[in-house]
């Protein structure tokens, strides 16, 4: 099957990075979430700045039913907006093949409950600025990772089709026949790195990497990932990265490209701006799977506990309310 | 007598009006707000809130205006203790020196430089609310007893705990005073930086099963090292969790305060403490170990943001 068509299903940073490139190669649609967002696109195109520039023009709607047919659909919203998309999704799409690309685990089987599509895993590190609904930065210029997923007949071909058309667009993508270690590569690096700066309000600094002294952070995101890594040991999963060497390198990168210059990582910017975490998909899915398997993680726990708690901070207290 | 405060911030201050109440009683201090001092020694120290006290101190910034002195009580927060106590010394050349800090390891602090030192646990509290008037919150009693590697005598501990008692702070002169600095221990390391960390209330923390859970597994922790030492505790410091969380449910942890002003933390004196101890026995406190972490983490994070509105509370000696 020659990939032609792409519908790029929810718009945020990630989402409008694919569609921004994808257009450049393909015919792309995209699915938004709010109508006043799809009226922008349809009317000022999709800019991209920072590491490429690009002015895309695509179809945009908010209504699943007026999308055109499409052979991958991409679906790039947050994790905790994925059971409302994938139920939208519903009967449409007949011959295509979807991707996610959500952080966590978990995000297959949940798009995989709303239709027969083959399903493509993936994990994106690329990370972008969202300007405003017609304008994001492209500021890490990171791979994506995409596999066949196990539980539907999805043929490797077929991902290394759409690895190939994302690489012609400028996107780095590599497409791998187990994804699995690479996604749980960066589940147990994102566990770690995402709660530790949500909790500390620290950027992904040099601090994360740093086991010197006493109360140094890399002390406990070396913690965090070593449980990660027992978790998946226990799991049965070979890693394809070691999640400890993706947080020293993630660090220097950001050191040696300029030195006031850290990146912000996503759990972070939700608790900036109060917004519920994707804690439940990430560390919570790493808990709940070493419980599964047997493996014990306090520190992961601890974590898990302390994002929980912070969300419900944001919540009148039931005293308060009723006072 | 003559009796030194050092570090007359909200807790220095409560000791300082109070003692200053007896006839028999000098009382001077040393802290560092100069603005503190002068009002102290211009109008006297005032108290209000749970007591009402205008009190004569002999507020000073510089130490070596300050004559020999029996007592010392030392009220900074903990990261000031070293410093304040190298400045004061000489103050207490055949001096008791008495710490009546948050957290452990004051005591040895102060015994590397006074001849002998006495262990305290202090639960009145209060705030500077303007220079030379402190607003007091909250009464309560104070436990002292010997350091035991520099210990004062038990008549010295005895006449500070009467002198206290009698100038209206109710203190009780113990032998050994380990178990209650270490109950205060446990409880404040197993709450106060979870506020800071969540923003939540202490009777939030303790109505969400999960921040629950996480407190008794930090209590676990201190309580063990407390064994590791042969520490017995004054009461079950998941009880006095549960207690507080019934009588204080809107209470905001001084670290929250402290995290909300971008202040620092007492967090190596609290759950610091209670690490270096565990690793001396032998006994793995990992948890206190990422809290500990997150703390200074949070630190790194305000010192490159510009600070929120500081109200700063004198407390630094």
């Amino acid at each position: 099957m020659a990939i032609s068509r792409v519908c790029v299903i929810g718009a945020g940073t990630i989402g409008s990075l694919l569609a921004g490139h994808l257009a450049g190669v393909c015919d792309v649609s995209v699915l938004t979430r709010r109508p006043e967002h799809a009226a922008m696109l349809r009317e000022h195109g999709l800019r991209i700045s920072g590491k490429h520039e690009r002015a895309a023009e695509v179809f945009a709607t908010h209504e699943a039913e007026e999308l055109p047919a499409f052979d991958v659909g991409i679906i790039a919203c947050k994790a905790l907006e994925l059971e409302r998309t994938a139920s939208q999704l519903a009967g449409h799409g007949q011959r295509a093949a979807m991707m996610t690309v959500q952080n966590g685990l978990g995000a297959e089987a949940v798009v995989a409950r709303h239709g027969p599509w083959p399903i493509i895993s993936a994990v994106t590190f690329m990370s972008g600025i969202r300007h405003s609904d017609v304008h994001v930065e492209y500021e890490l210029d990171t791979a994506t990772w995409m596999g066949p997923w196990a539980q539907t007949a999805t043929p490797y071909a077929l991902v290394e089709e759409l690895a190939a058309l994302m690489i012609s667009a400028g996107l780095e993508a590599e497409a791998m026949e187990d994804l699995l270690p690479a996604q749980w590569s960066k589940l147990i690096f994102n566990s770690a790195i995402n709660t530790v700066a949500a909790l500390t309000e620290l950027p992904h600094v040099g601090a994360f990497a740093q086991e010197r002294g006493f109360g140094d952070l890399g002390w406990l995101v070396h913690g965090l990932i070593d449980e990660g890594v027992a978790v998946a040991a226990a799991a049965g999963v070979a890693l394809h990265d070691d999640p400890w060497e993706m947080n020293v390198l993630a660090v220097a990168r950001g050191e040696t490209a300029h030195s006031d210059y850290a990146h912000r990582p996503s759990m972070l910017e939700d608790v900036l701006a109060r917004r519920p975490t994707e804690v439940e998909f990430i560390t919570g899915a790493l808990v709940r799977e070493a419980a599964r398997v047997g493996v014990k993680v306090p520190l992961s726990t601890a974590m898990y506990r302390l994002i929980r708690a912070r969300e419900a901070s944001w919540q009148a207290s039931p005293a308060q309310a009723v006072a | 007598m003559r009796v030194c405060i050092v570090g007359c911030g909200a807790v220095g201050s409560l000791f300082a009006a109070h003692l200053a109440t007896l006839d028999e009683v000098e009382v001077w201090a040393y802290d560092v707000v100069a603005e503190h001092v002068a009002a102290i020694n211009f109008g006297g120290l005032r108290l209000t809130g749970r007591a009402e006290i205008v009190a004569a101190v002999n507020a000073r910034t510089d130490p070596g205006e300050i004559p020999p002195c029996q007592f010392g009580i030392v009220a900074t927060k903990a990261m000031f203790t070293a410093e304040a106590i190298t400045a004061t010394a000489g103050v207490f050349v055949d001096g008791a020196v008495c710490s009546v800090q948050n957290g452990v390891g004051n005591e040895e602090l102060i015994a590397e430089h006074v001849p002998r030192v006495i262990r305290g646990t202090t639960f009145p509290a209060g705030r500077v609310v303007a220079p030379g008037v402190v607003q007091m919150d909250t009464a309560g009693d104070t436990w002292i007893g010997p350091f035991e590697e520099r210990a004062a005598s038990a008549a010295e501990i005895e006449r500070l705990a009467d002198v206290l008692t009698r100038g209206g702070m109710p203190t009780v002169a113990l032998a050994d005073a380990r178990g209650a600095q270490w109950t205060k221990l446990i409880f404040n390391a197993a709450s106060n930086p979870l506020g800071a960390l969540t923003g939540l209330t202490h009777g939030r923390l303790c109505e969400l099963p999960a921040t629950r859970a996480l407190i008794s597994a930090l209590v676990s922790e201190g309580v063990a090292v407390a064994d590791s030492l042969g520490i017995t505790l004054d009461s079950d410091p998941d009880a006095l969790i549960d207690h507080a969380a019934e009588v204080a449910y809107d209470h905001r942890a001084s670290m929250l305060q402290d995290a909300l002003a971008h202040r620092r933390t007492e967090i190596d004196a609290l759950n610091g403490g209670i690490v270096r101890f565990g690793a001396q026995t032998g006994v793995p406190t990992p948890l206190n170990e990422a809290i500990v972490a997150l703390i200074a983490g949070m630190e790194h994070a305000w010192s490159s943001q510009p600070a929120a509105a500081s109200s700063e509370d004198g407390g630094g000696g």
